[in-house]
């Protein structure tokens, strides 16, 4: 039984820990908290519906397709929003506020779009199948998703400490200003961070909408909460704290819904939550940091 | 005049609802004012509410006294959590007090009294549209003064430059902590009056929508004054009751006004100096 409770936590943190990567992301490179994270993974998990049921696409395809829609807007709101704050050196809460705009169009267009009621992807297009080990089952369909999940997880860790791409988006973390004045192309890469977090939020609702088989326009709402939960857990633009987190958040949730009930987790949690932030600021794996440029 | 009874039976809580917002607004705009990004509010404004609606349907108090403790019970809590909240900044306060707002929200949501989920119902509507107007003349009346006085010059000192105000010798944790509690206590009164209109309370009004939405009225409309939350609470407020007829849509224009806003108007709708600019200029035009 534990170890069955054990393997859900697993399905479920890892794909926080894939949304969270991508929040983490962006607050890392471009300092701005953004709030529209959530509805892009509703986005995502619509795209994979849509290409799933009405071109007939298949699942991995469908995947890709979401996370390049979810990307592009991710993209966009880069360039058409947060490029212009940044140029006329907004404060951070300007482009969050932006960003809470996106969201609600986002969200508005999701209902007006699909409407408010649950959508599920159709049974036989899910993969079938179960694996037994010692005794537990693994859904196949799970297995699948931790293994996308930390696939993209790997990806990412690899690009960000042995490439040059990655030296160049950790130098960005510290200052924009000395990347630019060494020759680093700091817009293109705000450009490339933005695309490739709001691609990881698409796939992590593809994921999030396979597992529980629900797909709602408000579904971006609980994610993000958590989302800010896991980012402030594991210190906020670390990239192994938003992993570590989000696994521990599965857990927490999963676990406390279990053998406590299920929401006065959720109130441990938050409050947890509170009081790392008041002893630790900076989560428990950061540096607190502080940037003038 | 019966066209006017007939409009205040149809809008009368469109109304209500309108000045309830606007003090929400001007209670994150205190805050703002002295620098500080604070998304309590909104957990401010329910305990508020539910201080108050409990006093009055378990203890029966009268109105007044309800108002009061309703008012004072999120004062008094932000007075004795300021002190640590307060040594955060910037982002670290904002998150810091979202994960406050969920923690109260979590609670209240799985407290016996409070009703759980289900919220407090069968609340009496003794909050009338005059309570909502004195109140809010009064806040506005009293955030006037203070925005001349010495503590006013001072929140704008800090919220300038917190180093350097300290430097000047000023109690900077304690003009915050001040600013904080006050956000607190009138958040807390609009609160317990929307609670005694509005008949029913629940967890889910007071998380971090509602946080989010509070800020978002204050930075629309402009914080650098007092007029600016007051005429963003208003458009947020009305704008969804006009575009009804878009229905699923409608809001999808909320989101778009916000990005337009921040992206073209950097300080809100309604900019003291951007005004007083323009009347100069007209003047000017008006003498050639």
């Amino acid at each position: 039984m534990f170890a069955q409770q054990l393997a859900n936590a697993l399905t479920l943190g890892s794909v926080y820990a894939l949304f969270a990567l991508g929040f983490t992301l962006v607050f890392g490179v471009l300092a701005v908290i953004n709030l529209s994270h959530g509805a892009v993974f509703m986005v995502g998990s619509y795209a994979a519906l849509v290409l799933v049921t009405r071109f007939q696409a298949p699942l991995w395809l469908a995947l890709i397709g979401a996370m390049l829609v979810s990307g592009g807007i991710g993209l966009l709101v880069d360039v058409l929003i947060l490029k212009p704050l940044r140029a006329r050196n907004a404060p951070h809460l300007i482009p969050m506020i932006a960003t809470i705009g996106v969201a609600i169009m986002l969200t508005s267009a999701g209902q007006g779009l699909f409407g408010a009621e649950i959508h599920r992807f159709p049974e036989e297009t899910l993969p079938a199948g179960e694996l037994v080990i010692a005794g537990i089952h693994l859904r196949a369909l799970e297995i699948g998703i931790v293994a996308v999940a930390f696939a993209l997880m790997a990806l990412l860790f690899v690009v960000l400490r042995r490439t040059q791409l990655g030296r160049a988006l950790r130098a960005i973390a510290e200052s924009p200003k000395a990347a630019y004045l060494l020759g680093i192309n700091v817009e293109g890469l705000f450009h490339l961070t933005s695309f490739v977090a709001a691609a990881l939020g698409g796939v992590a609702g593809v994921l999030i909408g396979l597992d529980f088989n629900a797909i709602t326009p408000q579904m971006g709402q609980p994610i993000l909460h958590k989302g800010i939960a896991v980012i402030i857990l594991g210190g906020m633009g670390d990239i192994r704290g938003a992993l570590i987190g989000g696994l521990f958040l599965g857990f927490a949730e999963v676990m406390s819904k279990a053998y406590l009930s299920s929401q006065m987790g959720d109130a441990v949690a938050f409050g947890l939550l509170f009081l790392i932030l008041l002893v630790r600021p900076s989560g428990l794996f950061g540096r607190v940091l502080e940037r003038k440029a | 005049m019966a066209w006017l009874s007939d409009f205040w039976s149809t809008y009368n809580t469109l109304v209500y609802s309108i000045g309830v917002h606007a003090m929400l607004a001007l209670s994150i705009q205190i805050t703002l004012s002295c620098g500080l990004l604070s998304l309590a509010n909104a957990a401010f404004m329910g305990i508020g509410a539910y201080v108050s609606a409990l006093l009055t349907l378990t203890l029966g108090w009268p109105f007044p006294a309800v108002l009061a403790a309703g008012t004072l019970a999120p004062a008094l809590l932000a007075l004795l959590i300021g002190a640590p909240v307060l040594r955060l900044s910037g982002v670290y306060l904002a998150m810091a007090t979202l994960a406050f707002g969920e923690v109260v929200r979590v609670i209240v949501l799985n407290l016996e009294i409070t009703g759980g989920p289900e919220g407090l119902n069968g609340i009496p509507p003794s909050t009338e549209g005059w309570h909502i107007a004195l109140f809010l003349a009064l806040t506005v009346y009293g955030l006037v003064r203070l925005a001349r006085s010495r503590v006013g010059r001072a929140f704008e000192a800090i919220k300038e430059d917190e180093v350097a105000a300290r430097l000047m010798g000023m109690d900077v944790d304690g003009h915050k902590l001040f600013a904080f509690t006050l956000g607190a206590l009138i958040a807390g009164l609009a609160g317990a009056l929307n609670a005694h209109y509005t008949f029913f309370i629940s967890p889910r009004e007071y998380g971090f929508e509602s946080a989010v939405d509070i800020l978002t009225m204050a930075v629309l409309g402009g914080t650098s004054g007092l007029l600016g939350p007051i005429l963003g609470a208003s458009l947020l407020t009305v704008l969804p009751e006009v575009l009804r007829f878009l229905q699923d849509w409608r809001m999808a224009v909320n989101g778009a006004i916000l990005i337009l806003v921040v992206l073209f108007l950097p300080t809100g709708l309604w900019d003291p100096h951007r005004v007083r600019a323009w009347l100069r200029r007209k003047r000017r035009e008006e003498k050639a």
